[in-house]
This record gives structure tokens, sequence and C-alpha cells, in this order.
């Protein structure tokens, strides 16, 4: 797609239905709050990478693979081998918290709590995603799911001593020494992370087929309790 | 085997004090606690409940072989993917580091009611808790034609170590344009993509070998594990190479000649240059000199593991009927989990929490080609039932494969230090 001035691709999509505008969020707001953005991510005509890759085509793209951008973290490259593709839910999910998706990050950023903002910021980037044609009519880009833990749910104290036997199912392939060739570690991790991942899983954002069986069965209390003791080895 | 060996490996204390016979009775009133078989279920058990009991159990666990090659990777060997030397483990650091006392031996009696363990050796081992994982044994009369004393002309290499070393120089001997048989076997028996996987291999050693050989599937089963991410594969990797047969066309009943090397299909004798026979399978059999067994396999509580013949006796792995579950290392490693954790609970008074279960089998079917299929598992309904699963997909792409294989050698190291330490 040929890319034609930023003002009338905004008002391509502010004269496109405005219901559909509302549940994006609003490009031009976006264009402001990506400010805060732009200090690493370069996005539009000759974007380059900076500290974070360009933006451009992000939807669609698989996680972590731009192959001319070197600094992706281990655990991004993974992701997207396991299938994570950017679309607007693992996004949205990614700028509320993206310790949520991609536990070892480097995007070294506080996330966007408020959600109109981050759907703002979402519609601002979709302007320069080659073929945002399915966006957000196609499933499951229509709908906005998150990893938005209730309070009562990170302040449950997990029991160590169920987390030791519930742990028995993940040592079987993660090590407890903390070794991590080709599974990762899952050893020493902040708790509220932990709970964060697993919820991630469980609520199938996290793509990967056997972390999404084994978070399926778990409780709040099961996840807290794994997080209480796979934290304090 | 070394049927009249007895060997004991030092448990850190009084090891030289241990090599005299009235040591094999308890030490002072500490609950005992005898493990046969240190395999994926067995050692897992041991170690479990030695770690997690801090001393306050007495865990013996008797195994004939000082170096234990798991099944698990034994076909990655075979094509080179693997080292002999990478799937072989000891004993030493369940003894040295966890107190376990690891006898070297045969168990060839159980007493239910003195619960007492006879070895070939010719000790007596006193339990109050005993754990049965002694994987498999085969049916005999499965393949008509084929018995144990064959197994060198026609290895099964279906328990690792010197049989999988066999059938490899067998496959990498074979002449130019030569046919490759394997009989497979009937359900249930261990690690069900295994014999499919094992194709997969001899494909690649001969495709890079030995190009115009053949191989030839006889199956008693109309269908299989993965079936259809096997036959993409080879339809990928190995294409016109392999030919499986199933019962409708002759799979089934075939009779192999080991002398003559041979194998009659519906009537028609063709020779082979190597067959692999993978016979019918039964727990192992001291889950029969225990009669703990109904028919071929051991009936066990679905909460528990326990035997559902001696309150006891638990049992493990291949050796059980486990309801929804396969046979694979994996299985018997989530077993003897549970299984550790209701011992200690009957003996130690250790918290007891709800069985969980799982099992994923990773199978290799070219370079870094891997797929998966896994399920969970809970007790329900008097038996081990099926939660949720997940199979890999035909046509992912060559990324996803490879990671899925090199997840497959993350659970391999993951597995390993699990059971041996």
């Amino acid at each position: 797609m040929k890319r034609s001035s930023l003002a009338a691709l905004l008002s391509a999509v502010m004269i496109a239905s405005p219901a559909a505008a509302q549940e994006f969020g609003d490009a031009e707001r976006g264009a402001k709050a990506y400010r805060q953005c732009a200090s690493c991510h370069q996005v539009g005509e000759g974007a380059k990478h900076r500290v974070g890759p360009h933006l451009n085509g992000i939807f669609d793209r698989r996680a972590g693979s731009l192959e001319d951008y070197k600094r992706y973290s281990k655990g991004l490259v993974r992701e997207g081998v396991d299938g994570l593709f950017w679309d607007l839910r693992t996004l949205d999910a990614y700028i509320e918290n993206p310790k949520a998706l991609v536990s070892d990050t480097r995007m070294a950023f506080r996330g966007i709590k408020d959600p109109e903002e981050r759907a703002d910021v979402l519609a601002y980037l979709r302007l320069f995603s080659a073929d945002p044609a399915n966006i957000p009519e196609a499933a499951p880009t229509a709908m906005s799911r998150e990893v938005e833990l209730s309070p009562d749910v990170l302040a449950i104290v997990g029991d160590v001593d169920y987390g030791d036997y519930l742990s028995t199912e993940c040592t079987t392939c993660h090590q407890v020494d903390g070794d991590d060739e080709g599974v990762p570690s899952i050893v020493g991790w902040p708790e509220e992370d932990f709970v964060v991942a697993m919820h991630a899983y469980k609520r199938k954002i996290r793509p990967h087929p056997v972390m999404q069986m084994f978070a399926s069965r778990l409780s709040d209390e099961e996840i807290a309790a794994l997080a209480a003791y796979f934290g304090g080895l | 085997m070394k049927l009249n060996r007895r060997t004991f490996v030092g448990a850190g204390v009084a090891a030289a004090a241990s090599l005299s016979a009235p040591m094999l009775h308890a030490q002072g009133g500490k609950p005992r606690v005898v493990v046969i078989g240190g395999g994926a279920g067995g050692a897992t058990a041991a170690r479990y409940i030695a770690k997690d009991s801090d001393g306050a159990i007495d865990v013996t666990l008797v195994e004939p072989t000082k170096t234990y090659y798991t099944c698990f990777f034994s076909n990655l060997y075979m094509a080179g993917f693997r080292t002999l030397d990478s799937i072989a483990h000891s004993y030493g650091t369940l003894a040295a580091d966890y107190g376990i006392n690891v006898v070297h031996d045969w168990a060839i009696g159980i007493d239910r009611d003195a619960k007492t363990v006879s070895l070939a050796g010719g000790g007596t081992l006193p339990y109050d808790r005993l754990v049965l994982s002694p994987g498999i044994d085969f049916v005999d009369g499965s393949v008509e034609g084929w018995d144990i004393s064959a197994q060198n002309a026609m290895p099964h290499a279906y328990k690792a170590g010197s049989q999988s070393e066999l059938l490899k120089r067998q496959i990498e001997s074979m002449p130019e344009g030569g046919l490759f048989a394997m009989v497979a076997p009937p359900n249930p028996y261990r690690c069900p993509p295994g014999p499919y996987e094992r194709i997969s291999m001899v494909a690649h050693m001969l495709k890079n070998n030995n190009p115009t050989a053949k191989i030839m599937v006889l199956d008693p089963k109309p269908s299989f594990s993965k079936q259809g991410l096997f036959e993409e594969g080879w339809g990928k990797h190995y294409s016109g190479m392999v030919d499986w047969i199933g019962p409708e066309f002759g799979g089934e009943g075939v009779v192999v000649d080991p002398g003559a090397m041979t194998v009659t299909i519906d009537g028609e004798v063709t020779n082979v240059d190597v067959c692999n026979v993978i016979p019918g399978q039964k727990a192992g059999r001291i889950v029969e000199i225990a009669g703990v067994n109904d028919g071929n396999w051991a009936p066990i509580e679905a909460d528990t593991m326990r035997s559902t013949i001696d309150a006891n006796i638990y049992v493990l792995g291949d050796a059980t009927s486990a309801g929804d579950m396969p046979k694979s290392g994996f299985s018997a490693n989530s077993q003897a989990k549970v299984a550790a954790m209701s011992i200690r609970g009957e003996l130690n008074d250790a918290r007891v929490f709800p069985a969980k279960y799982a099992n994923t089998c990773w199978s290799l079917i070219a370079t870094d080609d891997g797929v998966k299929v896994g399920n969970s598992y809970e007790p329900a309904d008097g038996k081990i039932a099926k939660v949720d699963g997940f199979i890999s997909q035909p046509g992912e792409d060559a990324e996803m494969r490879k990671r899925t294989f090199e997840e497959s050698i993350g659970w391999y190291e993951g597995i390993a230090s699990d059971m041996f330490g």
C-alpha cells in the first residue's frame, strides 16, 4: 500500500464507522500519546530501528521477527516462534504491562494503565500497518482481551507447601537449578510477574500449548502457590 | 544381566558397614520404603520420598543395572542425534546426595504377608510400603516365530542399551537397496509414538547412507499415535521410502523366521535384511510375582497410584493400567510424584494434596522437525481421566518444529535431573 499523508489517513479513520472508531480509540489522540513511545520506537515513512525496532507493519507481524533488529530478548523471540502475532488484543496486553506477555522483555516501559489511552495508541499505530483491513472486524482482533487481574487475585498469599507439590508438574521440564536450554527458567521470578504470566497462559493470550494446558487447570490459589514456591528458590 | 551379583553403592553414611547383610534391615524405627525399578517411575519416586522426608523415611532402590539407558531418546541415538553416553545415567547422586540405599540386584520374590522382598543375590528387604515400577516385559507368542532367544537376529530395541546398539549396527550394515521391516506392537504398549519415531529415524539414516533402501511397517493396529503428523513427515522427508501396512492389508498376524530372515505376510514369504520385532507387552514380571496384576497389567487407585489389590504396594508407569494415561516416561514421572506424596502422607504425616497427572510426548521426524502431543489428567469416577490436551498441527512452519525439537531437548535434561538428581 502506498502511504499517503498522516492527515489523509486520520480523516479516513474518522470517516469510517464512528462506533468502530470509538472501539479503536482515536488515532489523533493516539498520535499525542505515542510520544511516550517515540524515544525508542520510530514509526512512519523512513522509520529506522533505534533502541527498539521500528513499528511500521506491526499488526499481523510475528513477535520478535525483524531480522535486521538484533536486540530482541530471548523470551520475545521464543514467544514469536510459539505463535505470538501482534494484533489489537496482544498489543493491548503488551503495552498495558509488557512483562505480562514477555517476562524478560527489554522494553523497559511501565505500561499504559488507561484502556482508552491504549486504544488511542493502537489506533495510531494501525495507520502504519500495511494491511489493517481485517482489524478489528475479524476475530480475534475484534475483541480486546487483556491480563487485567483484580487486586484480590494479586493479593493471594501463596501456600509454599502446596506450591512445592504443584511444582512437581513443572519440574519435569523446567529445571530447579535454573538451566534454560530449550525450556525457560522459572526460578526466582518476582511473584507478581509469575502470577501475571500464568494467567496470560490460562487465558490463552500467551501462545504455548503445553503451558496453556497446565495453566488452564490451575486455580488462582494454585497459581499463587506456585509463584510463592518458585519465587523463593 | 548379572543375576547373582549384588552391589551396593555407598549411601554416604556407613557405606562399608552396609555391605553386611544385617544392614539390609531397618535402621532404628524409621519407616521403610522399597522401590523396585530405577526408571522414570522408580527413580523419581525414590528421589522425591527421600528428598521430601529429609531422612525420616528409609528408602531402598532395587535396580539390576548400574547404568540406566533411557528408552526416550534411544531412537535419536540410533540416528546419530544423541550419543549413547548422553542417554546413560547412574545412581551415584541418588545414593550420595539423597541417602538412598541403591541395591543393584534383581528382585525375585515378594512376600506380601511378611512384607519382604527377596533378591537374586540372596538378601531380603523388609518394607512398610513397596513401590513397583518394573516397566514392561514381552508377551510370549505375541509374534509367531519370535521369542526372546531371537532378539539378536531380530532385535526389539524396546528396552534401551545393548539392543539399541545392535539395531543401529544392523541398519548401518544393511545391503544397498535392502529392506528394513518393523513388526509394530498391538495396544497397549510403551511409548505410543515410539515405533513411528523409530521409523522416521531409520528413514533418516537410510536416506543419508542407503537411499534406495526401503522400510516396511507391519502393524496390527488400524491407526497409530500422531499418524497424520508422521505420514505428513514421511511424505515430505522420505518420499517413497516408507510403506505402512495396516491390519486390512496383512499387517496383523505376521509370522517371522529369525533363522531364515523372512517375514510371512498373508501367507507370502518376504526376505528382509533387518527385522525389528516389537512384541506385545505386559507389566514387568515382578508385578505378576507379587500377584498385584489383573491380566497383563496392574490396576491402581486413581487418586494415589496404590495397587487396588494390596494397600501396602504402589505400582507406577508402564506396568500399570492407568486409565486414559499412555505408557511413557513422562507419565511414570508424573505418577511417581503422586505416589511419593501419598506414601509420605501415610508414613510421615505429610500434607496430601489432590492428585494431578500429565503427559507430553515429543517425537522427532527429521532434523529439526519435532512434534508433540500431550494431555492433563485427574482422577474421576475411579479412573485417571483426561482433562485437556493438545497436539502439533500438520503444516506448521519449520521454525515452530525446530523450537519443538529444542524444547524436547530441554525436557530431557529436566526429566533426567528430576529422576537422577
